[in-house]
């Protein structure tokens, strides 16, 4: 069975908008459509066919990545290899390379975008918890015409359930503050070599330094899956904010963290008790890298490729 | 339908086709770019590779309307032509055949456009770079070690700093075509993209086809209603068990499994056929299959073998003696309770195998053309890649109630088998739906439907005790085997039986009590899968061997060598071993590469940061031929032509594994004649006489035997013609380099070919070689005609913070007696070593409750370039007398004790040893925290 009838390609988000309003709830956004095909083709949920995909590659705004006013902007269409590519991002918010820089093979990357992995709305995509680690917000336009920024946390309902309507609302892009002096920040994560390629466990952090270069002014770390959405580790940030960053500092907060966070076990990807020790083994890879990175202001994306 | 604007190769196209188009859809079925294929669906494989703008996606989940305006490169334009119009290679194309980086060639084209991108970008690639790069696009053949070398080789060209050399392995005695590696004769094809798999053919007027299969695993079939799915425009046939006007059965060696189940009848697992649908096109069949009204009775379901030998599981094959036990397969051999009472130590665990899944990367297709529908096709044909044409042609005609004679089976280039092209799949449906509709009829399975329907490999639980004097001398091994043989029987009754008489591993072992147990169940059947059952109880076997060493406080190698198998032993069947056992060469080569000359301070395990390290031995052996008392034998047909080429015929199998080349060296080898002037045509009932099942690593030794003789029975017969014109005695004579040579003078060989047409002398030879005489087990004798061994040493890494598992090194040494295309035989072994590292580390077929939860790709991941290994093989050639020039087989033997020799690893680096597998990290870090020291659960438990 054809999987959609018809494929248009806006140059506009005015245009695409317009497009969905058409179909009125039978037609989808796609950007590069490498989750999109496969659950359209292979899952219930995509069982019937579209009328049509409206393709967002081709609109600039969503294109893009730019530095402006104190933020940085990246489209949402733009793709996991344009982020990696990106010498700013990589120098300004590292964790979003490195995110992106795991996400399936080159021939993936180059075609699947940031805004498909956030819509995808999954508790731990690789690039929604960075974004969420840089308290990124997203630009949606939303059907009724509105345009607004939004917290990026704010776009999770539930595991792979969306705020944004993808037959209906378009996700336009994100920003998030460039790490400053004394600011960085580090994504790691588990995954295992059989089974679908989701994470047992992601996690990305920003850290700054107080004038001192070895204490903690503060701190955001965002691990997952926890919960159903993505979320931040706060009691850990609490731990961490003001301490010194040594060892014995590291493995307390990791100690809360393995206390507080509640990880579930999930069949055929890991025990809680697995995650558990997970959450101390990422935290005490995260963190101290970027602490060394705050300190030396030298930020190389680790392990992109290698997911 | 919309406008679409391509540029393909340079060339500008404008298509008016669906808007639903993917770009691989548009490439192979719009425009005739068959070279990209199509693995998946679903963006896991990567061989549909192409680049849009210089940058490679996997054309086969990319629009095709998202390329609208754009440039596409695929395999057919990275050759180039000069102005006479020949062809000139890229070098990736020359040094992935250099380095015989190609086997089946169904991924190749995926992995050389992957490879290109990379070098566009990055001339002198790092082994890290090429990892990274192709980290997503599979080869199910090569285990990528010769990919890598020819990709940098292809890097070192571009640069100018000219090709790598090849890494050939060390053979004992070349001649003028043995032992040497030969190209594969059409490996330009497999490297352009011209190369034709099922699905590349097309035929006039041909409709396409598609299988409505049970929705529940055991179901009696109530009712049928197909009316509506008649009625949608565009179909022309829709087919059930009613319509078969044969027999509605089918299976290798019980005829247990329905083509179609039919009302009343009982459907026994997911992938039961129920109704077929013949349509205008590929949509409208899938859609039809949505329209088909099927009502059940929903049975209760055998998940498991062990369930299924008890009294309440629900019976799934009604009227048989034995209810779900397909068969106990017994080894008696001298006196247990004295073998155990001898032993100073006695070690008694349980392990378990997974269900896994061969994945060839080319998923089944086949081909029905109508008899009389023009005049090649007089008769009612089957195009298919397939490990058995003359099977499927007997099956084909049983159900179509046709003698044998009126069907042909055309093989054609098959993307990969490994033991999952046996079975019936498509052809029979194929030739039913050709029939009642008169036009041709192609069935490609999807990759899902591929992973839901084709046997897999045998779950196995295996209890083993093994017995030893503290000299470390074996004194017995008793086991007991449960194996899952899903819904049919296919192969279970041999794979199982060589499960079971492999059980005392290539050890002699005065006394075994062995017990298997083969059960029905509502799982996929299980049937043919390299390695045979091998693999499972080996992985049993050689980890138990290691816990006796350490029960002994005796090294492992010590332990093998005490024991192992050699002429003058008698095996457990009762076979006297009287030549060609070189497993004791194997140990010393692995243990002198292992130990680095290390001898006082070579350590099993170690650990290093956060690492931890540890090695592990193995060893194994695998028969060669059918066995068992099976009459073996393989026809061959050699030709000779006044033109001084040679033809030699056989309906073998080439899936990937070079016979062609093999066979070729053989007819070359015994007429003198150029390698280059033989053509070797394969698997065509009409045209090629009956060479046996490519099975059982069997083919080297049947077919190479089969050649070998017709050919030369050809050269006597040349023989006796020259020597009576020239008047020179027959011993005079040589055949060489084309020559037939007499003292000095020479004619060409061709010229001794027209001599004998002219005096009415016979220049096509068949040969019916029978294999050497086999005995059926529990009679005693030769069980097997021969047997390859192999030893392999695994260095694996655990990280100390994860569990994860890494493979770093594999040496491996085996002996398959001799190796007539060395290359090719490296490309096996490499082959099997990553296949059996997936076996062990990331394979699973999961099956909840009958019904597959691995019904995708994405869910069933195999080994990746990025988890190759550093591969060492040695080859040691132990002359089998009965052998083609001494080989023996070499096709499974690589790929059975790379598991357990993962696993005794494992244990040397953390202390845990692990008795389930895909090793599950997750398990294996929780025993390494909290000191246990053994892990019973694999990934699959994890819930």
């Amino acid at each position: 069975m054809p999987l959609w009838h018809h494929y248009h390609i806006p140059t506009t988000v005015e245009e695409a908008l317009a497009h969905l309003a058409r179909y009125d709830g039978k037609a989808r956004i796609i950007a590069g459509g490498t989750d999109l095909l496969i659950d359209l083709q292979h899952t219930e949920k995509g069982a019937h066919t579209l009328d049509a995909l409206v393709d967002v590659t081709r609109i600039q705004a969503m294109t893009e990545i730019s530095a402006s006013e104190g933020w940085i902007y990246v489209g949402a269409a733009v793709t996991h290899t344009a982020v990696v590519d990106s010498a700013l991002i990589e120098l300004q918010a590292t964790c979003l390379v490195e995110s992106c820089g795991v996400v399936g093979g080159p021939q993936v990357r180059n075609v699947g975008t940031l805004g498909g992995n956030v819509a995808h709305a999954l508790p731990a995509g690789d690039g929604t918890t960075s974004l969420i680690a840089l308290d990124a917000e997203a630009h949606v336009a939303w059907a009724d015409g509105r345009r607004e920024w939004l917290p990026i946390g704010c776009l999770f309902k539930g595991p792979g359930e969306s705020a944004i309507d993808s037959t209906r609302d378009v996700l336009v892009g994100f920003r998030f503050r460039p790490c400053a002096q004394r600011e960085a920040t580090a994504f790691k994560r588990i995954m295992r070599p059989q089974g679908v390629a989701l994470p047992i466990l992601g996690c990305a952090v920003w850290l700054k330094l107080d004038d001192r270069s070895d204490h903690c002014a503060d701190v955001r770390i965002c691990i997952g899956p926890v919960g159903s959405i993505p979320a931040r580790a706060s009691e850990a940030e609490n731990a961490l904010r003001g301490q010194v960053m040594d060892d014995e500092t590291i493995q307390a907060v990791a100690d809360i963290a393995c206390q507080t966070l509640h990880p579930r076990t999930s069949k055929y990807r890991a025990t809680a008790d697995y995650r558990v020790y997970m959450i101390e083994t990422l935290l005490k890879q995260a963190l101290p890298l970027a602490a060394r990175r705050a300190q030396t202001g030298i930020a190389q994306a680790e392990g992109v490729g290698l997911g | 339908m919309s406008q679409l604007n391509l540029t393909v190769n340079g060339t500008a196209h404008t298509l008016n086709v669906p808007e639903s188009r993917t770009l691989a859809e548009v490439l192979r079925y719009d425009l005739g770019f068959t070279g990209t294929k199509i693995g998946c669906e679903e963006a896991e494989c990567g061989i549909c590779t192409v680049h849009v703008d210089g940058v490679p996606v996997d054309s086969c989940i990319y629009p095709a309307f998202k390329a609208d305006g754009k440039k596409i490169s695929t395999i057919e334009g990275l050759a180039t032509h000069d102005a006479e119009g020949e062809e000139h290679l890229h070098p990736l194309q020359q040094e992935f055949i250099n380095h015989c980086a190609v086997q089946c060639g169904f991924c190749t084209p995926g992995l050389i456009m992957t490879s290109a991108a990379l070098l566009n970008e990055n001339s002198n690639p790092s082994e890290q770079d090429i990892k990274i790069a192709l980290k997503d696009t599979y080869c199910r053949c090569t285990g990528y070690t010769s990919v890598m070398q020819a990709i940098k080789s292809a890097g070192g060209i571009l640069r100018g700093d000219g090709p790598l050399p090849v890494n050939e392995p060390a053979v004992d005695e070349p001649t003028a075509n043995i032992s040497r590696s030969l190209k594969v004769p059409d490996i330009v094809d497999r490297v352009t993209g011209r190369a034709k798999f099922s699905d590349d053919y097309t035929f006039p007027d041909m409709l396409f086809a598609r299988t409505l299969r049970s929705a529940y695993p055991h179901a009696v079939v109530l009712h049928i209603d197909t009316s509506r799915a008649q009625a949608l425009p565009g179909v022309r046939a829709v087919l059930t068990a009613e319509d078969i006007p044969g027999e509605n059965i089918h299976g290798l060696v019980h005829l247990d499994w329905p083509v179609m189940v039919g009302v009343g009848q009982k459907a026994r697992y997911m992938g039961d056929a129920i109704a077929i649908v013949a349509a205008d096109s590929q949509d409208i069949a899938d859609a039809a299959l949505g329209l088909i009204d099927v009502e059940y009775e929903v049975l209760g379901v055998v998940d498991n073998p062990i369930f299924a030998h008890s009294p309440e599981a629900p019976i799934l094959h009604e009227g048989r003696e034995d209810g779900n036990l397909l068969k106990h397969i017994k080894v008696r051999h001298g006196d247990i309770e004295q073998g155990f009472a001898e032993a100073d130590v006695i070690i008694e665990r349980t392990y378990h195998t997974p269900t896994t899944e061969h994945a060839f990367l080319e998923p089944e297709c086949a081909i029905g053309v109508p008899a009389g529908f023009n005049a090649e096709h007089s008769k009612l044909t089957v195009y298919v890649g397939s490990q058995i044409p003359y099977q499927d042609r007997n099956q084909i005609a049983r159900a179509m109630n046709l003698p044998d004679e009126a069907v042909r089976v055309r093989g054609v280039l098959i993307g990969g088998g490994f033991g999952g092209k046996e079975d019936i799949a498509g052809q029979i449906h194929v030739s039913l739906l050709a029939q009642a509709t008169q036009q041709p009829v192609k069935m490609l399975y999807t990759r899902q439907e591929s992973l839901l329907f084709h046997p897999k490999r045998h779950a196995t639980v295996i209890r083993i005790k093994t017995g030893a004097k503290k000299d470390g001398t074996l004194t017995a091994v008793e086991a007991e085997l449960y194996g899952d043989g899903g819904a049919y029987a296919s192969l279970s009754d041999k794979v199982m039986t060589r499960a079971t008489t492999h059980a005392t591993g290539p050890y002699n072992v005065p006394n075994a009590k062995i017990d298997c147990f083969a059960m029905y169940t509502n799982n996929p059947p299980s049937g043919a899968f390299r390695g045979f059952g091998v693999t499972q109880s080996a992985f049993a076997v050689e980890q138990n061997m290691d816990l006796v060493a350490e029960a002994l406080g005796m090294d492992p190698v010590q332990l093998r060598l005490i024991n192992a198998q050699k002429v003058g032993v008698t095996t457990a069947t009762g076979q006297l071993l009287r030549e060609s056992v070189g497993l004791i060469d194997t140990i010393d080569k692995v243990t002198v590469d292992m130990r680095g000359g290390l001898n006082g301070s070579f350590r099993w395990g170690w650990q290093e940061g956060d690492k931890a390290y540890g090695w592990g031995i193995a060893s194994a052996y695998k028969n060669t031929g059918l066995g068992g008392g099976a009459p073996d034998k393989s026809e061959a047909e050699v030709e000779a032509f006044e033109d001084g080429t040679v033809a030699v015929r056989t309906s073998s199998a080439d899936m990937g594994q070079g016979l062609v080349a093999v066979l070729a060296q053989c007819a070359a080898e015994e007429l003198g004649v150029p390698y280059e002037r033989i053509r070797v045509l394969l698997s065509d009932t009409d045209l090629t006489p009956d060479g046996g099942p490519t099975t059982a690593s069997r083919q080297t030794y049947m077919s190479g035997n089969a050649v070998r003789h017709a050919a030369a029975n050809l050269r006597e017969a040349l023989t006796s013609v020259v020597s009576e014109e020239y008047d020179k005695p027959p011993a005079q004579l040589r055949f060489e380099e084309g020559l037939v040579r007499v003292n000095g003078t020479s004619i060409q060989f061709g010229e001794a070919v027209h001599l004998a047409k002219e005096q009415g002398i016979a220049t096509r030879i068949r040969h019916e070689y029978w294999g050497p005489k086999t005995q059926p087990l529990g009679t005693g004798g030769d069980m097997h005609f021969a047997f390859s061994y192999a030893t392999q040493a695994a260095l694996v890494s655990v990280d100390l913070n994860t569990g994860a598992v890494h493979v770093e090194k594999v040496i491996s040494a085996t002996d398959i007696g001799r190796a007539i295309n060395p290359l090719l035989l490296q490309g096996q072994i490499e082959g099997g070593i990553v296949m059996a590292m997936g076996n062990c580390l990331t394979e699973s077929y999961i099956i909840e409750n009958g019904v597959p939860w691995s019904t995708l790709l994405a869910r069933y991941k195999m080994p990746s370039i990025k988890h190759t290994p550093e591969i060492i093989s040695h080859l040691v050639e132990d002359r089998s007398a009965d052998g083609p020039y001494g080989a023996k087989g070499v096709g499974e033997i690589p790929s059975i004790n790379t598991s357990p020799a993962i696993a005794n690893a494992i244990y040397h680096a953390v202390g845990v040893r692990v008795f389930s597998i895909p090793v599950d990290q997750d398990a294996l870090l929780r025993a390494m925290r909290t000191g246990s020291t053994e892990v019973h659960t694999a990934w699959h438990d994890v819930r």
